[in-house]
């Protein structure tokens, strides 16, 4: 029991610091690409900081829903922070949760960040509410098919269980089954953090935006929440991604030893995810709204065939 | 444990129900003192009725009552066994929270309508129902279930004075025979094999049914049961029956009366018809997964508050019958283990489905009592003049949603568990539908988080869009204690959910053989497991308490950090316009715009907007715009059926001359017939 806080503790302190900074690399990464400076890594953290010490305007139609969101937002995403393996295949919480868990309590959050958009009753909202519901409905299935090929092969939807198996046959990433999940798990990646083409972080034109329309009230304390929830889901996401396809560097247990070697391989990886996900948001333009289905077909498509393809090859 | 009262608290059940119907009958003219009798006793009723369920649970082993009637075939007996013990459950607890409800709603029927006709109809379908799930008699059976669709058909046209209304009611009783049809040709198989009317004698037979006869009893029955539960394609009639009758007959019309098809499916599939094929749980997964996806899709262009909830359970029943049908195909391939986890997913999601839904159906039915409107485009922002209503409600959406960690997810976790564990457990091609089925339950869930969010924000949230919902007020006492019955119950079984799922160790028991409870739940309670060694893991009750304490530093962060603002009230922004007001809202129509877009190869939608203007088009006076989608099932399937039936009536009348000594000759050519062919020596 005092183990188990402990290992939570720890986790979640690493969630809550990586989270901002992740966000950070990336604008700062993405910006270089287009030979800009960029604001700093550290940016995110001063943004958050400032959010914090703002007041807020809160809308007069808005009810006890606007006010709950945020909470519910941060609070299901750190959650799920601690039920993923980050540095060690044992995730503190991942006996209370695997990998459903994790998806249906990201849509827990999701679910009410919509009602919080649609609460306020401004068009905007309401707009924004309805992309974000439709485009995370349609990567559903897509993102379930390729959890699935992964699942299957470790015959677990636990995620530790999930991680130790990809652990011992480390080199697997390069079967047919798990790059083609692997490509439509990267969609549905960048459809559900919200980045080019599907979604544009940096915009606040309302024929473009989808998340930020949808939190437009939302100022001060619990625009931060809300930010943070986004940085925590990312992270969240991003290391999903690279552990359960890239297991390197995941060790079995709590000792000092292994979390450093483990955090030593967990930031270069997710710096190459990073890099990846820059690339595609520098060199791509951001889809028209009817075309985002297409792409996330393109996703379930390749779900589908990483399926057929375990117990083809 | 083998002396608990089953019979006794059983009898005062059916005893409390049939006493309330003639009591409502003869106190008709006092509608008060009616009110009271018929809400009274249909309350003792569920009492006795849940008593006897938990009883039957807690005694593990089959009650079983038989009195004989004289006639062949026919007998009294009942089959208290854990299947009907839990399907009773269902029912107590929707009929006592319905019934609490019930006290305040039908006080506006007082002197308008007749409470005691309504008494009497609403206390018969408690009592069809009780039957219909204790018979161990294919007769006593099926005439529960014929009193059941004669009721509720007079309980869907109880405001027969919209036509609307009857024509909904002409199509329910329509169906309900074509349903009713099937049943009885299906028992007459069992029958003619068994030589004996009781569900006993045909587990005994089923050994004996050829492949034939199986699969054609299979197929019969599922047609019957199929077109009670509503599964798609035979649907039609539930979003038109289901929205037009009274709201806490709504309620229970999604939340229990469809689940008499899941009862009979269960009864008959696991039970009396031996070990089906693959092909027919394949058979049941391929339609479930239809009706979850199309049901979802319908209700999302739905902007009826009731018709919705409707369509939402064609969506249940369709994820009802994903775990029943991975069931079946498990039994076959002799995963007994897996088969009892897929059973347990089925029927608690039933039981779930049962609560959530009633929920539903109760908070649109305050709605629609406080603001006498069901169409969201003119609601709105009621959370402030019925927060406890909008609370239930949203308790409701969010449990529907399957999202954790209420009831939905639970079981809606258990159907995704045993269809990743179906991939391992069967050979060939038909192992992939196991994985697609799951992907397209995902598709389904959040779908259905979708639709919810948009029933809820635009019924109980930002401003009102009508004189009616500005001047809303909160439901009676009665009527907020009956949502909140269900409330606890939605946040007890996905909280509680491995204490409970003790409850089905008896059953699949009965049913299959293996008790799994205990492979499920692990670490002293807590944790739900997936039944397999190294299987999935979840915990409901630990997420939400490590929710809640997560809860502790966000709330402090923000307010230790925020303490130097006060935070004000301003308006949303406006774009620099002279403010907001209701018409500048996001509507029902607008949400599931993109979704409308994204699907119209589904929904064929059409839309049409004509402009006024003077001088310029640019400065209209007026526009109108009408949207809709086409019913593609009425269209494609039951209209040309229609046709078909109604022009081979026309050539049948050639027969019907009218002449008796037409009819007379008829009559001597089928004897003649029967004689030759029918009897056998």
């Amino acid at each position: 029991m005092i183990g188990l806080l402990a290992k939570a503790g720890l986790q979640l302190i690493m969630v809550l610091l990586v989270a901002p900074l992740l966000s950070g690399i990336i604008k700062t990464l993405k910006a270089r690409l287009q030979t800009r400076r960029g604001p700093g890594v550290l940016q995110s953290y001063r943004d958050m900081f400032k959010l914090f010490r703002k007041g807020m305007v809160i809308p007069e139609s808005a009810s006890w829903i606007f006010s709950a969101t945020p909470y519910i937002v941060f609070v299901t995403a750190t959650l799920v922070g601690l039920m993923i393996p980050m540095t060690t295949t044992d995730a503190p919480f991942s006996l209370f949760g695997g990998v459903l868990a994790v998806v249906y309590l990201l849509a827990l959050g999701r679910f009410f960040l919509a009602l919080g958009g649609l609460d306020a009753g401004s068009s905007f909202g309401g707009l924004g509410s309805s992309r974000e519901m439709t485009i995370s409905a349609i990567a559903e299935p897509a993102m379930m098919l390729a959890i699935f090929t992964v699942a299957l092969a470790a015959s677990s939807t636990n995620l530790s269980e999930m991680a130790k198996v990809a652990v011992s046959q480390s080199w697997k990433f390069l079967a047919p089954s798990q790059m083609l999940a692997f490509a439509a798990l990267f969609i549905v990646l960048i459809a559900e953090t919200g980045r080019i083409p599907v979604d544009n972080p940096a915009t606040h034109l309302e024929l473009t935006m989808i998340h930020e329309a949808m939190i437009l009230e939302y100022s001060g304390p619990y625009l931060a929440l809300i930010e943070y929830g986004a940085a925590i889901k990312q992270l969240v996401l991003m290391t999903l991604v690279v552990n359960t396809f890239f297991p390197f560097g995941l060790s079995s247990d709590w000792t000092l030893r292994g979390l450093g070697v483990g955090l030593l391989f967990y930031f270069t990886k997710m710096l190459l995810l990073a890099c990846l996900i820059v690339l595609v948001e520098t060199t791509n333009a951001k889809l028209r709204l009817f075309r985002v289905p297409e792409l996330l077909m393109v996703s379930f498509i390749f779900g589908a065939l990483a399926l057929i393809s375990t117990f083809l090859f | 444990m083998n002396t608990l009262p089953v019979g006794p608290a059983f009898t005062l059940s059916l005893a409390a129900y049939l006493t309330g119907a003639l009591a409502s009958l003869a106190t008709w003219r006092k509608p008060a003192l009616c009110r009271y009798i018929c809400c009274g006793s249909a309350l003792a009723g569920a009492i006795f009725g849940g008593f006897a369920a938990v009883f039957g649970i807690l005694q593990g082993t089959p009650v079983r009552w038989s009195v004989s009637s004289g006639i062949p075939l026919f007998r009294y007996s009942f089959d208290y066994d854990a299947l009907a013990s839990f399907f009773n459950l269902t029912l107590a607890i929707l009929a006592g929270a319905v019934s609490i409800y019930s006290f305040s709603y039908l006080k506006e029927f007082e002197g308008k309508r007749n409470i005691g006709v309504f008494g009497f109809l609403f206390h018969l379908l408690f009592l069809s129902l009780t039957i219909v799930f204790t018979a161990g008699n294919a007769f006593l059976f099926l005439i529960g279930w014929e009193v059941m669709a004669l009721v509720s058909y007079g309980l869907v046209t109880f405001y027969h004075e919209d036509r609307e209304t009857r024509r909904a009611g002409l199509l329910y009783i329509v169906m309900a025979h074509i349903d009713a049809g099937c049943l009885l040709l299906g028992f007459a198989l069992l029958m003619q094999v068994s030589g004996s009317g009781d569900f006993a004698s045909f587990h005994a037979a089923a050994a004996h049914l050829s492949k034939g006869q199986q699969a054609a009893a299979f197929v019969l029955f599922f047609l019957g049961f199929g077109i009670k539960a509503g599964v798609i394609p035979f649907h039609i009639w539930l979003p038109a029956a289901h929205p037009v009758a009274p709201s806490n007959i709504s309620a229970l019309l999604s939340g229990i009366v469809l689940k008499a098809g899941i009862y009979g499916m269960a009864r008959i599939f696991l039970d009396g018809l031996g070990v089906l094929p693959s092909w027919a749980g394949l058979l049941v997964l391929i339609v479930g997964v239809a009706s979850a996806v199309l049901g979802v899709l319908y209700a999302l262009m739905e902007h009826d508050l009731k018709r919705l909830l409707a369509y939402h359970s064609i969506e249940n029943i369709g994820i009802i019958l994903i775990g029943l049908g991975a069931a079946l195909v498990f039994r076959v391939s002799g995963h007994l283990q897996l088969a009892a986890v897929a059973v347990i997913a089925a029927l608690f999601h039933t039981l779930n489905h049962a609560i959530f839904k009633c929920l539903l159906f109760l908070g649109a039915g305050s709605v629609l009592h406080s603001t006498r409107s069901r169409n969201m485009e003119e609601l709105g922002g009621l959370i402030r003049p019925m927060p406890v209503t909008a609370f239930c409600f949203l308790i409701g959406a969010v449990a529907i949603s399957g999202l954790p960690p209420l009831n939905g997810f639970v079981s809606e976790w258990l159907t995704y568990q045993s269809l990743l564990a179906g991939f391992g457990a069967t050979g060939g091609l038909t192992r992939i539908l196991f994985p697609l089925a799951g992907s397209m339950l995902a598709l389904t869930g959040a779908l259905a988080a979708a639709c919810f969010v948009k029933a809820f924000a635009i019924t109980f949230l930002a401003l009102p869009r009508s004189a009616e919902s500005r001047s809303a007020h909160e439901a009676p006492r009665s009527m907020l204690v009956g949502m909140g019955c269900l409330t606890v119950a939605c946040l007890s079984l996905g909280l509680g959910a491995t204490w409970f799922l003790h409850v089905f160790d008896t059953l699949t028991e009965q049913l299959l053989g293996p008790r799994v409870g205990t492979n499920l739940i692990t670490a002293h309670g807590w944790v739900l497991s997936a039944g397999t060694p190294h299987g999935g893991l979840v915990s409901t009750s630990v997420i939400a308490i490590a929710l809640l304490f997560l809860m502790i530093p966000a709330v402090l962060l923000v307010s230790i950090a925020g303490r130097r603002f006060a935070r004000r009230q301003g308006p949303a922004w406006d774009c620099g316009l002279p403010g907001l007001s209701e018409e500048n809202e996001y509507t029902a129509t607008a949400f599931s715009k993109a979704l409308r877009m994204i699907f119209s190869v589904l929904y064929q939608p059409r839309r049409e907007i004509q402009t006024v203007f003077d001088v310029s088009p640019y400065f209209p006076k007026a526009i109108r715009f009408e949207s809709e989608i086409e019913p593609t099932f009425e269209k494609r399937l039951y209209v040309p059926l229609k046709d078909l039936l109604l022009r081979f009536a026309s050539r049948m009348r050639a027969i019907q001359a009218g002449s008796i000594h037409a009819y007379l000759a008829y009559i001597f050519v089928t004897l003649v017939l029967l004689l030759l062919f029918g009897v056998r020596p």
